[in-house]
């Protein structure tokens, strides 16, 4: 299993320096994609799914950013280690990323061709060198991929010519291109209407499927990860609380803060909305000490003040970092 | 049955965003609503939902006064609110209140809460003491009395949108348009925000003009739902009615694409139909039925004749050649 991981994050930290303090952002993150995997993560505004995959490609701006221990072990070399050279190659042939909104992440003065053949020539740098004209072969073969209609005349096009739900099918066109081992999404749909979002993810899910490619969806929308992912790890300010398959953890989630995402999500079925969680995203200056969540938890017993919780196998793969199941846990030990 | 509030009438808003030719000058209009009507009944919620570019914040808009309608009639009361040379009747301000989608670019940056909320209550000349006005208002959207001496970036987003709701609530309106107060917030603040809203309008008997383009959402907080298609309204029906038996391929295609978290939301989705193309420019009108570029089940009249609304079941209305 350990060696069949394609990523494979171990107890990342990562601080930043800030005016008036440290921000403890990331606090000891584990986080594992197998080869060919679709991995979900979920978590409010503001809880570091962003910051740990920037953290992955090492693009987190540095300084304020510090990683203060932990590895990322891609394809067993750990990334934090690597020479910006090796660290290029990566780059180019494993691994592409996916940002939210399409109109920052293109260029504006460069067309859609020039930056599309950019991606296409760095994911083969490595191995062969391909001329200008399949470079440009491979690039229209991309756009055809994603589903878009007339690649030649769209090359020539500068991002503004495009629509929001274009311009997100160039940006995984460019992902895509290179045959990379994995894809990270960071809420690809999220800045576009539903039925254009829906569109992305089976583009997305076609696409995976076809070329064996891992991918990592983060998303604060629960609703995404369950039409897309097969295990969906749940983060909370800086932590991971509970992983499990997809289907395991809509029918059974765990963790508090897992239960109350869940609940305030309003339904189809109607009803009505619980009433959420209370407060808000602790202050990364001073999170509170033991178990982050505690302050929101309406479950929180006098352990959660005063130690961190460890992740705990409930069951196969359903994984949560709570004390509520520690103690379920221990008491069927003895009985 | 309740009574209506609001009616609005065969409203229209062009917009004219250029012109064509050199001699001729010909006008490049933008219709961003064509032609709608619908009413809104004391104490209930309407909601409007749409995609973005269906025209659903100008609604919005020209209901609140912002915009001066191209053409159509808004009665509010049974009254129309444009009297002679179509000038908006101003003692109306005061009953028609409005909450912004983005509450970080709705709040004066350099006011604070105090000011802000107070800002309808020193216009509209109250005797009321300010002070405790304000208080009041706080304690009515949850918020701490400490808050009023803060500036807005010092707050959460939920807690800005919440200031946003006491600022519309200040001048004790009958009638609030919610131009999707939630869509930049997180679940489990949007949850806060909408039960808050929901207990606001029972305590003091308001109606809603809902907007947003989250279904789910909708579902929960609409009595009656109206879905918008490039400034025209496809369907209207009641809130329950609207999701057992959705006729518009549109509201079907919109249905089938909600992301849901259970199979028995999974149960209600229409399955057959998959969301293809995007929203044209509305410019650029397609001829005939404008959403019949991208509808499954689109014929030959389709492309020709604009259908007409028409009410399959009472109180369900469709504007499809499907049913005409």
């Amino acid at each position: 299993m350990e060696n069949d991981l394609l990523l494979n994050i171990r107890d990342l930290r990562v601080n930043f320096d800030v005016f008036g303090g440290t921000l403890k952002v990331l606090d000891g993150v584990d986080f594992a994609v197998g080869s060919g995997e679709k991995v979900g993560l979920v978590g409010e505004t503001g809880c570091g799914k962003t910051t740990t995959m920037k953290a992955v490609l090492r693009v987190l701006p540095m300084p304020p950013a510090r990683v203060m221990g932990g590895e990322i072990l891609f394809k067993g070399r750990d990334i934090l280690q690597m020479t910006s050279r090796e660290l290029g190659q990566v780059r180019g042939e494993g691994m592409a990323m996916i940002f939210q909104d399409p109109t920052a992440a293109l260029n504006p003065v460069f067309t859609i061709g020039q930056q599309l053949d950019a991606a296409v020539k760095y994911s083969a740098a490595g191995d062969k060198r391909l001329s200008g004209k399949e470079i440009r072969q491979r690039a229209v073969e991309a756009l055809k991929e994603v589903a878009l209609p007339d690649p030649e005349r769209l090359l020539k096009n500068y991002p503004f010519q495009l629509s929001g739900g274009m311009r997100q099918r160039v940006c995984i066109a460019m992902a895509v291109a290179g045959d990379r081992e994995l894809i990270i999404a960071d809420e690809p749909g999220t800045s576009l209407d539903v039925s254009i979002q829906d569109q992305i993810l089976r583009l997305l899910r076609g696409l995976t499927d076809k070329l064996n490619t891992s991918i990592v969806l983060i998303t604060h929308t629960l609703g995404v990860v369950r039409e897309l992912a097969d295990r969906v790890y749940v983060m909370y300010a800086g932590n991971m609380v509970e992983v499990a398959p997809t289907k395991e953890l809509f029918s059974r989630p765990l963790h508090p803060y897992t239960v109350g995402l869940m609940a305030a999500v309003p339904k189809l079925t109607g009803g009505g909305i619980a009433d959420g969680i209370p407060g808000r995203i602790p202050d990364y200056l001073n999170p509170p000490v033991g178990c982050r969540f505690h302050p929101r938890c309406e479950r929180a017993m006098e352990q959660c003040r005063a130690e961190k919780p460890q992740f705990i196998e409930v069951s196969e793969e359903h994984q949560v970092a709570c004390f509520l199941y520690s103690q379920e846990e221990e008491e069927i030990q003895r009985a | 049955m309740s009574s209506d509030l609001l009616t609005v009438t065969d409203l229209k808003k062009h917009f004219i965003v250029g012109h064509r030719g050199i001699v001729a000058r010909e006008p490049i209009t933008v219709k961003a609503v064509d032609g709608i009507s619908f009413e809104v009944r004391e104490g209930e919620t309407f909601g409007l939902v749409g995609e973005s570019g269906s025209g659903k914040s100008t609604v919005a808009y020209t209901v609140v006064g912002m915009y001066q309608p191209t053409a159509g009639d808004i009665a509010f009361r049974g009254e129309s609110m444009y009297g002679r040379g179509r000038k908006r009747r101003s003692d109306l301000r005061k009953e028609i209140q409005i909450v912004f989608q983005d509450p970080g670019s709705s709040l004066n940056p350099r006011r604070t809460i105090k000011d802000i909320v107070g800002f309808p209550l020193r216009l509209y000349g109250s005797n009321v003491d300010l002070q405790t006005r304000i208080l009041d208002l706080l304690q009515m959207v949850e918020l701490p009395a400490e808050y009023m001496h803060k500036y807005p970036q010092m707050l959460g987003g939920g807690e800005k949108q919440m200031v946003a709701i006491a600022r519309a609530l200040a001048t004790s309106p009958s009638f609030v348009i919610l131009d999707e107060p939630t869509s930049a917030l997180d679940v489990s603040i949007q949850a806060k925000i909408i039960n808050l809203l929901l207990r606001l309008q029972r305590e003091f008997r308001l109606s809603y003009l809902f907007i947003t383009h989250d279904l789910s959402l909708m579902r929960n907080v609409a009595s009656r739902v109206a879905i918008m298609y490039l400034g025209r309204i496809c369907e209207v029906a009641e809130a329950a009615e609207f999701f057992r038996n959705p006729y518009h391929p549109y509201t079907q295609m919109l249905l089938s694409s909600i992301p849901v978290v259970s199979d028995e939301e999974e149960e209600l989705k229409p399955k057959k139909i998959t969301s293809r193309g995007e929203i044209p420019s509305p410019v650029n009108i397609p001829n005939g039925c404008s959403f019949h570029p991208r509808c499954s089940q689109c014929g030959d009249t389709c492309s020709g004749d604009d259908p007409v609304m028409v009410e399959v079941e009472p109180g369900h209305l469709v504007r499809c050649h499907m049913f005409s």
